[in-house]
Formats: C-alpha cells, sequence, structure tokens
C-alpha cells in the first residue's frame, strides 16, 4: 500500500491530476512560466498574451501531457522566439520559445489539446497542425516520407498541414501561426463503411 | 413506472412513458420509482460520475483519459478479462513498431491516477477463457454505476466461408497469427508451419496483411531486440518462405493498406517487390488527390531490389490483384494440408480507377500452389453474452452495437404514434472497434474514443439527461459493490500495481537477450509473478 501512494504522489505533481494540492502547484508554475515568457512585450500589447492554462482545464487531466513528453525549457530574455497556437474555438495562445523547440513539445508544455499519442515519433497524425501563412509554411523544412504518409491518414489535411513534432522552432519561424484541428468530429457516412 | 430509456426530446417526447422492460429487470434495484426530470438530481455534478469501462485497448484508455478530463469528480473502473492491460496496442500492433506503443504512456499517466482503478483478469459479461480468471455479469455492472463503457474490440475474425477454409491444414488467419507472434496467450500454441514450402498467399490488403507479410519476410535478426514472443522468433528463423503473395478483390486504388505500411515493405533490404499492373493505375497520377496520388507514386516506382529471375535467393512479394478466393484446396501427396488456393478472376466497375468500385467475377480461375494461407479480411466484434438478455441491439451485420454516431447505445422504439424512432439507454456508451467497426489507426480509435467520452460529459451535464443509478441514497459503488455482489475472488484480480510486477518480470526477462521485454504468453505464468 505505501509503495502504491509513494508512486502516486511521484505522479501527481508531474501530471496534475484532478484536486490534489501537487496538482495546483503544477498549474501555477505553469502559469508563471507563462506570464514570465510572455512578459517583456505584455505591457505594450496586454490582450495578445493569453496565458495557456484556462482555470476550467487547469485541474484535469488534460496537462498530465504537459510535462509527459513536452519538455521544453523557458527562453532566455532577449532569445525569445514566438509561436501562436489558435485552437479549435478560436483562441489565440501566443508562446515564447527557445530556437530548436517543437511545436508538440511547446503545446503540451503549455497544456493545449494536441496529443502525440506516438511520443513524437512521427508514428501517427495526432500532433497535426495547420499553418496559417502560407510564407510561414514555405520556410519550413520540407516534409520528409516519413511525415507526408502520417500527414495522408489525418483528418483535415490542407496544403500547409504539418505534424507538429516535427516543425522546429527558428528565428526565420518568429510569429509563425498554427492552427489545432478539431480533435474530436462528427462520424461521417463513410465511417460506417468497411 | 421506470423509464430506462433515454430518448432525445425531439426524437420521442413521451419518453417519460416509455419502459425497457428488459433493462429495467435488470437495474431496477437503484432507481426509484419515477425518473421524470424534476425528480432528477439538481445536478449530477455534486456527486461523482462512476464509470466502467470495458476494455483496455486504446479505446478504453482514450476514452477513460477523455472523461476525466472533461467531467470533474469523474471515477473509472477499468474491466480487462486479461492479466495484461492494453489491448492490441500489446497484441496487435506488430513487434516492430515500437513506437506506436507510445501510447501506452499515456495510458500509464491515466492509470496513475487516483480516480483510476484497473481491474484485470476479470471478464464481464461471459465467463473467463482462461482457468483462473474472474468474471462477473454485466447485469451487475450495471447496478453500480452511473455509465458504461464498452470498449472491448472486435475479438472475432470474419472468414470467407469458401470450402477448406477450416479443414486444410496450412489456413492460418491473420488474427491468430498476428496474436501467436505477440504472444496472445490464447493462440501461444498455434505454432503454424512456415517450413512446408517457400510459397505463402495471404488474403485480404489491408495493413494487418502487410503485417504478416512483413513479418514472413523481414530479416529475423532485425525482430530479435523487439517484443515478438520467443516462440515466433524460433519459427521465423526456421521459415522457408521466399515468396508472399498479398491478394486482394480488387485494384490499388481501392486497397485498403496505408502507405507507410507499403513503403516499409518496398524498403526491407534484400527484398523484392515485383512490379504492380500498370492498367489499374489511373495514366496521369497527379490528377488524384494528395493521399492516392503518392501511394500510386510508391507503387509504381517499385523496390531497390528487383526479383531474381530464378527465385532462388532472393525473397519476394507482390500485391495480386483483381483475385476473389474460391477455395482452399488440397495437395495431392498429402489431402490434409493445404496445396493450391483457387481464385476467380475479376474485372472493376464502373472502371479501375473508381475508389468505390466493385469487383465482378469474369468466371476465369486462377490457381496459386502454396502450403500456407492467412485469411486477412478484417476482425469482426461479437455481443456479449447478456446483451440479448438485457435487450442491447447488436448490429450483427456491421459487427457494432447500435449507437449514434457518438457513442450512445441506441435502440428502435416505438412512438405514441406507432412509428419507430431511435432512443438512447441511459448510461450507456460504445467506443472503439465495437462502435464503429474494427478498422483504422490508434489515432482513429481516440478520436473516436474522445468523441465518446464527450457525448457521456455533454450528458453529465445536462440536469434532464438520465443516468444509470442516480436515485440511490448514495453514490455508485463502482468495483465496491460489484465485488460484494458477485463473490468474485479477490485473489483472481490483477490490479494495476500486480500489472507493474507482471510487467516488471517480462522487462527482466528481455533483459540478458536484448530485448525491450519477454512476454509471458501464458495466463498462469502472468499470474504466478503476483502470487
Amino acid at each position: 500500500m505505501s509503495t502504491t501512494f509513494r508512486a502516486l504522489t511521484q505522479r501527481i505533481p508531474r501530471l496534475g491530476f484532478t484536486l490534489r494540492q501537487p496538482s495546483v502547484a503544477i498549474v501555477q508554475q505553469a502559469r508563471c512560466y507563462s506570464k514570465l515568457s510572455a512578459a517583456p512585450r505584455s505591457s505594450r500589447r496586454p490582450t495578445q498574451y493569453l496565458l495557456c492554462l484556462p482555470l476550467a482545464q487547469s485541474r484535469t487531466l488534460s496537462q498530465s501531457s504537459a510535462v509527459g513528453h513536452g519538455h521544453v525549457d523557458p527562453p532566455k530574455p532577449g532569445k525569445e522566439l514566438y509561436v501562436t497556437f489558435i485552437d479549435k474555438e478560436g483562441a489565440e495562445y501566443k508562446i515564447a520559445v527557445n530556437n530548436g523547440d517543437n511545436l508538440l513539445d511547446i503545446a503540451q508544455a503549455h497544456d493545449l489539446e494536441m496529443e502525440g499519442a506516438c511520443g513524437g515519433s512521427c508514428a501517427c497524425s495526432t500532433c497535426h497542425v495547420i499553418v496559417t501563412d502560407q510564407e510561414y509554411y514555405d520556410r519550413i523544412p520540407e516534409p520528409g516520407d516519413d511525415e507526408n504518409d502520417m500527414l495522408d491518414l489525418a483528418f483535415g489535411l490542407t496544403e500547409t498541414s504539418r505534424l507538429g513534432c516535427q516543425v522546429h522552432m527558428t528565428p526565420e519561424l518568429d510569429g509563425l501561426r498554427v492552427k489545432l484541428p478539431s480533435m474530436t468530429r462528427n462520424l461521417q457516412e463513410s465511417d460506417f463503411k468497411s | 413506472m421506470v423509464s430506462l430509456t433515454r430518448a432525445r426530446p425531439r426524437t420521442c417526447a413521451n419518453w417519460q412513458r416509455t419502459l425497457n422492460a428488459s433493462l429495467s429487470a435488470f437495474v431496477s434495484r437503484g432507481i426509484a420509482s419515477s425518473s421524470s426530470p424534476a425528480s432528477l438530481p439538481p445536478s449530477h455534478n455534486e456527486r461523482p460520475c462512476r464509470i466502467a469501462v470495458i476494455g483496455s485497448g486504446p479505446a478504453g484508455f482514450y476514452t477513460a483519459y477523455r472523461a476525466m478530463t472533461k467531467i470533474r469528480g469523474a471515477k473509472v473502473d477499468m474491466y480487462e478479462s486479461l492479466p495484461v492491460p492494453f489491448g492490441l496496442v500489446r497484441f496487435g500492433v506488430a513487434p516492430d513498431h515500437p513506437e506506436v506503443k507510445n501510447c501506452q504512456d499515456k495510458f500509464e499517466e491515466v492509470a496513475a491516477s487516483p480516480d483510476f482503478t484497473f481491474v484485470g483478469n476479470v471478464s464481464v459479461g461471459s465467463p473467463s477463457d482462461h482457468p483462473d480468471g474472474g468474471a462477473v455479469s454485466l447485469a451487475s455492472i450495471l447496478r453500480h454505476y452511473n455509465a458504461v463503457v464498452f470498449a472491448y474490440g472486435a475479438s472475432m475474425d470474419r472468414t470467407l466461408g469458401v470450402p477448406g477454409e477450416a479443414a486444410l491444414k496450412g489456413v492460418y488467419s491473420a488474427r491468430e497469427f498476428v496474436g501467436w507472434y505477440n504472444g496472445l496467450p490464447e493462440y501461444a500454441n498455434l505454432a503454424p508451419d512456415l517450413t512446408q514450402g517457400e510459397e505463402a498467399v495471404i488474403i485480404g490488403q489491408g495493413n494487418v496483411a502487410l503485417d504478416v507479410a512483413r513479418m514472413l519476410l523481414e530479416d529475423v535478426d532485425v525482430l530479435r531486440k523487439s517484443d515478438i514472443a520467443a516462440h515466433a522468433l524460433g519459427a521465423l528463423s526456421k521459415s522457408k518462405v521466399k515468396r508472399v503473395h498479398i491478394v486482394g478483390r480488387r485494384g490499388p486504388m481501392q486497397a485498403a493498406f496505408t502507405i507507410k505500411e507499403i513503403r516499409e515493405l518496398i524498403k526491407l533490404s534484400a527484398v523484392a517487390f515485383h512490379p504492380i499492373d500498370t492498367a489499374l493505375i489511373p495514366s496521369d497520377p497527379k490528377q488524384l488527390p494528395r493521399a492516392p496520388r503518392r501511394l500510386m507514386d510508391i507503387l509504381l516506382k517499385g523496390s531497390p531490389t528487383t526479383p531474381s529471375p530464378s527465385s532462388n535467393t532472393t525473397k519476394s512479394w507482390s500485391l495480386d490483384f483483381c483475385l476473389t478466393p474460391k477455395q482452399f484446396l488440397p495437395r495431392p501427396s498429402s489431402p490434409s494440408h493445404l496445396g493450391f488456393t483457387e481464385f476467380e478472376r475479376t474485372s472493376l466497375s464502373p472502371n479501375p480507377f473508381d475508389p468505390h468500385a466493385y469487383a465482378l467475377g469474369t468466371g476465369a480461375a486462377v490457381q496459386i500452389p502454396s502450403p500456407l494461407a492467412f485469411r486477412s479480411i478484417g476482425y469482426k466484434s461479437a455481443p456479449l453474452h447478456e446483451f440479448a438478455d438485457i435487450g442491447i441491439p447488436f448490429d450483427a451485420a456491421r459487427g457494432v452495437i447500435s449507437n449514434d454516431g457518438s457513442g450512445r447505445v441506441q435502440h428502435e422504439e416505438r412512438t405514441r404514434g406507432a412509428a419507430m424512432a431511435l432512443a438512447s439507454f441511459p448510461g450507456l456508451y460504445c467506443a472503439g472497434w465495437v462502435k464503429r467497426g474494427p478498422t483504422g489507426v490508434i489515432a482513429s480509435t481516440m478520436q473516436d474514443a474522445f468523441a465518446t467520452a464527450d457525448a457521456i460529459a455533454q450528458d453529465w451535464a445536462k440536469k434532464d439527461v438520465p443516468f444509470l443509478n442516480e436515485q440511490g441514497d448514495g453514490a455508485a459503488a463502482g468495483w465496491e459493490g460489484v465485488q460484494l455482489e458477485t463473490g468474485v475472488d479477490r485473489a483472481n484480480v490483477v490490479s494495476w500495481e500486480d500489472w507493474r510486477k507482471i510487467d516488471g518480470a517480462e522487462r527482466r526477462r528481455g533483459r540478458p537477450i536484448g530485448k525491450e521485454r519477454e512476454k509471458f504468453t501464458t495466463t498462469s505464468e502472468m499470474l504466478a509473478v503476483i502470487r
């Protein structure tokens, strides 16, 4: 029994499970991080810098992914690159990140709804993102066969779709904006054909 | 009278009057005498939502995960008939696809929640298929939860129904072959004989068929470090198979395989791909939509290794299109063994390039000699034994539980005007292959499971949607209640802690031989670890 409890208490801070004290700690940590990273410019355009953890979600399992795979460090002042995620409700989350961070890790570290079922190994399509600006899309190194093969299976594929795990931030991509496709969809007629 | 039928107001206005007597007989114990919306608790949210998930594969885990995320205070108990979790992630995903199994990390996180309980080695609604497994009735589950999610997948096989299929040695189902190489206890003793000749026929062109082909063709040394079952490694290293025919009724434009799996086969080192019949590919593939265009490109390009004319040295495979199986024929020298598979050639109507074209027999027979044939035409879900008694409808033709597309279990019922309308059972949901049929990758199952969990969350948030067992004096008792009622032998139950011990033991077994794990392939070995 004591091992069970230890196992749980070790895990909970990492995962932020329901309503336990450690989960609150993690939320605050993440929120501070968001604030910190957005702070330098937030005085100028405050509305742009949304916190990434709407309270309604903050006590839930959804942030379990935050530290599961999404391991990113806060950028040093002056070295920030910015990426904006637009969720399926249209809410925008502008995040300061480091050169080299990939979009899956960033999204998970900020509790955005991106699954990454294969752990970022380009073996599923659950971290599908849509680059909103063709110009930015063209600046990202071209997808390889493996990524394209997975994109072929993605729901709502567009001409500017990418897998988040394969897009790494660079100074050229500073200001990148990506949309998160809906995670769930209504089943279509074709789903019922074998 | 008790109303246990939840109808959407727009489909059935008089739902308070409706009665599903068979379901009520099973679950009436916890339900008060009226279930009109006015008498429901002011909010479902005031008590924890107790959810039973039947099945511990990706559909079950992703539903649990999403429901625990979306419903505050949700408590999930997950029932699994085997002592080990993860369903087809453990027993279906090919051993050389370890990255696909990374989703288990997420499942581990879910299972670590204090709101999650794993009830392993306990079968629901039918007797356990192994002697040391426990079983509880579905009726008992329905009495102790607010919501029940059927996520038990597809335990059966579609069959061809052609002569020789069941009788001849050498005809296997892909399902049993996949289970065998992945260490599924049910098929641990399959012992397929791969030494009778060089040719093998796989009937079906889905990704499971390509998995089977890859296991037969791949250099066995590549598999040594995987978590493939030891017995399979032994048999595959003695295999004589060199030439694999992957046969389908239709053409490349209609095939079910996906490009990743084709690319893997094409890239196998020292394995040749026989060029495909280009008449079945549109003359200008560039006009096609992205996914079929890329697939046609790779099929036309072929493999770096070319088939050798003598076929003695190189392993090779082909996609044999437009052939429909007619019968399995015995070997003249040994009438109990497969010798040939006979097909009828088909033509595609209205044309070979229409993705929805169907295959019409032409009358021309084609025989492929081989001592081995694998039927890989799809899995099939089966209803739980108690469904008929309780009145839960199962769509036998499609092999799914009847549902509204979002996972709410539905049945037809007569409305006041004697017209038939679809109505939902309170608290019953389904997810995964038993909801939408046995197709799709883990990502599609995830989406589908999320849709089901969202439906539960939406219903739970509404005051007037009835769930199971809400009128009692306290919260539904969940697994504790089921245990008390059924008296299931606790010694037979595998907890998550127990699974972690089994997991640890498998990893330790694998270490000396450089494998991630050496799976136990019998339930008694698994249970011996924790006893």
